[in-house]
């Protein structure tokens, strides 16, 4: 870019050598890239990229293995069944991943959320929307709890998380006695704790609400994140806090948030669990379901240094996750080989995620 | 000057833990001035200007803006007052947009129902304004407006921030050693953008170390030495000498410079 030289002359001495120079100051994308550079300025600008590209190899993969059974509309959405609740908790941990923190508790959060809906219909004979509206308020004020510890107190949040991972998880054991609500008793009271599992037809896919819920909240979030000046502050306060803060946002109450509707969207996947599982097990909160979270998040490419990625790969990340799953499955191999892949597949998007962000000037 | 400032501190006191960053500074800003601020490193002149724009709250002391006493609680509150600030570290957001970071905090939405229900941003009216900011203080003719700051270099990046300041600025302009980080040619750039600025009417705080760049665009230059203002001096009654000495405690600065 040649700008007209609008600068006034230079009046120190040493500068007059300028009026002589070249006059290409601020142009954008003056230098040519190689190849490799013009990859990683476009995943850059892109990072649902990679997990995309990861995804379809996988599909084809698999397709090739095992032939037909595995491309038929019956099968993929099967995997979209298997991902929903984690996709969903996956999406919640991205929230808090963006901001440069960690949610451990955003498992046991569900299963107390799940515990708490299934008691007040059952037990207590609370009208389903009363029941369901406890098992929010429950998550979100666990959520709300991390937001305080995080944002008030400054604590780190891997300590915040772990501490309020085994104090919800203790919590959940003592206030339910470990007893597993079982499904007939649920179905008896009501009808709307199950709904996330009604499944409708189109043409030989089998969808369920839980999985519709799943990519309304995906799609949902990713508007939020974009296209609201919420979302854009999410992005910069964990991208540098400082930075964010003298440009005049409340990092507090950006964090705040980010926890909190972490711990209410874990309370929707609990809703989501029971439609899918039918009975409601305390004992559900000793699954790795927040490991599986992070695991869908940093797949799908987003950063745990804060600041960067798409809620959009932490879709696509639960979705590699179950396609390798269940393509092994089909497979007969060891499911040994599914976690096995998982750590490699999470090591390589860690790896990547480095690369790309020393792109360069 | 016959002028009554437009800004005034009036012995400012910010303490970090032993350390004390600011002790009774005074500060005095006249409307339509560039006014140099220097100092040693660690005088206190960031903390100074953190104090007038928000992002600390001083320990004691009183700011007033066009004459009235006012307490920022954050940097928002000051730019709501009409102060902005390019900070020493920028406080650009790098994975962010440069539209995105010269909307950062006071983002536009759109009309209609979509801005007040769903809160939706107009990101072609800010990219817009961005882009016309950015040209208007000769700084470009990007292509990529929603490039990522951090893929820009140390003085387009700096461009940016100048150029949020310029744009939402409506009464006061601080900027903390905007060329430190900058070559010749740049700083050049930067300089001429701060004029540009002046040439609108606002007054502007410049902190720089660059004593020949202060000598030439500062109409008073505010001396600043171990957490107070020493004294004010003319550049054209003064020489680069005469300041490095004031500021470094070389030489006693003559007594009007103090009353200043
Ligand atoms: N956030 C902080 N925490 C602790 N000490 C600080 C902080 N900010 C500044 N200081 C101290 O206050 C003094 C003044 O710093 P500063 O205002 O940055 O000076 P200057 O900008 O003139 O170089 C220094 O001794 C510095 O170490
Ligand atoms: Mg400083």
């Amino acid at each position: 870019m040649a700008e007209p030289n609008t600068a006034a002359q230079p009046s120190q001495e040493f500068e007059k050598v300028l009026v002589n120079s070249s006059t290409e100051v601020a142009s954008f994308d003056t230098h040519d890239k190689t190849a490799l550079q013009k990859i990683q300025h476009f995943l850059h600008s892109t990072p649902a990229a990679v997990p995309f590209v990861v995804l379809v190899a996988a599909i084809l993969v698999f397709g090739l293995a095992i032939g037909g059974r595995f491309f038929s509309s019956y099968t993929l959405t099967l995997i979209l069944q298997q991902i929903a609740v984690v996709g969903m908790l996956g999406a919640a941990q991205t929230l808090v991943i963006l901001t440069a923190g960690i949610d451990l508790s955003i498992g046991v959060i569900m299963v107390i959320s799940a515990v708490v809906m299934g008691n007040c219909a059952v037990s207590y004979g609370l009208p389903a929307p009363l029941a369901v509206a406890a098992g929010f308020a429950v998550g979100g004020a666990c959520g709300l709890l991390n937001g305080l510890l995080v944002s008030r107190l400054k604590l780190p949040p891997f300590i915040v998380t772990l501490g309020t991972w085994y104090v919800i998880m203790a919590t959940n054991f003592i206030y339910s006695e470990n007893a597993t609500i079982r499904e007939a008793d649920v179905t008896a009271v009501t009808q709307w704790l199950h709904v996330f599992g009604v499944n409708f037809k189109v043409g030989s896919a089998v969808l369920t609400l839980g999985v519709v819920a799943m990519v309304a909240l995906v799609l949902g979030l990713w508007y939020a994140l974009n296209h609201t000046a919420w979302g854009r502050h999410l992005y910069a306060v964990g991208d540098d806090p400082e930075a964010a803060k003298l440009s005049g946002i409340r990092v507090g109450k950006v964090l705040l948030s980010a926890y909190t509707i972490a711990g209410l969207i874990a309370a929707l996947a609990a809703w989501v669990s029971i439609g899918r599982n039918g009975s409601i097990s305390p004992s559900a909160a000793v699954t790795d379901y927040n490991l599986q979270a992070i695991t869908a998040a940093v797949i799908g490419g987003i950063s745990l240094f804060g600041g960067r990625g798409s809620i959009l790969g932490t879709l696509i990340g639960a979705m590699i996750v179950g396609v390798v799953s269940m393509g092994l499955n089909m497979l007969g191999a060891d499911p040994q080989w599914k976690v096995f892949l998982t750590g490699v597949l999470i090591i390589s998007a860690v790896a990547i995620d480095q690369w790309i962000r020393k792109v360069a000037a | 000057m016959a002028q009554e400032p437009i800004l005034t501190a009036r012995g400012l006191v910010k303490r970090y833990g032993r350390v004390t960053a600011l002790d009774h500074a005074d500060f005095d800003l006249y409307p339509g001035e560039i006014l140099a601020v220097i100092g040693d490193n660690g005088a206190g002149k960031s903390s100074m200007i953190k104090a007038i724009s928000g992002a600390v709250t001083p320990d004691e002391g009183e700011i007033r803006l066009e004459g009235q006493p006012v307490h920022f609680r954050s940097p928002m509150d000051a730019r709501a007052a009409g102060i902005e600030t390019v900070y020493q570290n920028l406080a650009l957001s790098p994975a962010l947009s440069i539209a995105d970071n010269m909307f950062l905090g006071r983002e536009i939405r759109k009309q209609g129902l979509f801005g007040k229900l769903f809160r939706t941003l107009d990101r072609a009216a800010m990219e817009k304004m961005a882009r016309s900011k950015l040209s208007e203080l000769g700084l470009m003719t990007i292509q990529n407006i929603n490039q990522a700051v951090e893929t820009l270099s140390g003085g387009q990046r700096q461009g940016v921030a100048v150029a949020r300041a310029a744009a939402f600025g409506s009464k006061v302009v601080i900027m903390d050693e905007p060329t430190a980080a900058l070559g010749v040619k740049e700083s050049r750039r930067v300089l001429e953008l701060i004029l540009d600025v002046r040439r609108r009417g606002l007054p502007i705080v410049l902190i720089s170390h660059n004593m020949p760049h202060v000598f030439e665009v500062a109409d008073r230059i505010h001396i600043h030495r171990l957490g107070k203002r020493l004294c004010v001096i003319n550049p054209k009654e003064h020489t680069m000498s005469d300041a490095v000495a004031f500021m470094t405690g070389a030489k006693t600065p003559p007594g009007e410079a103090i009353a200043a």
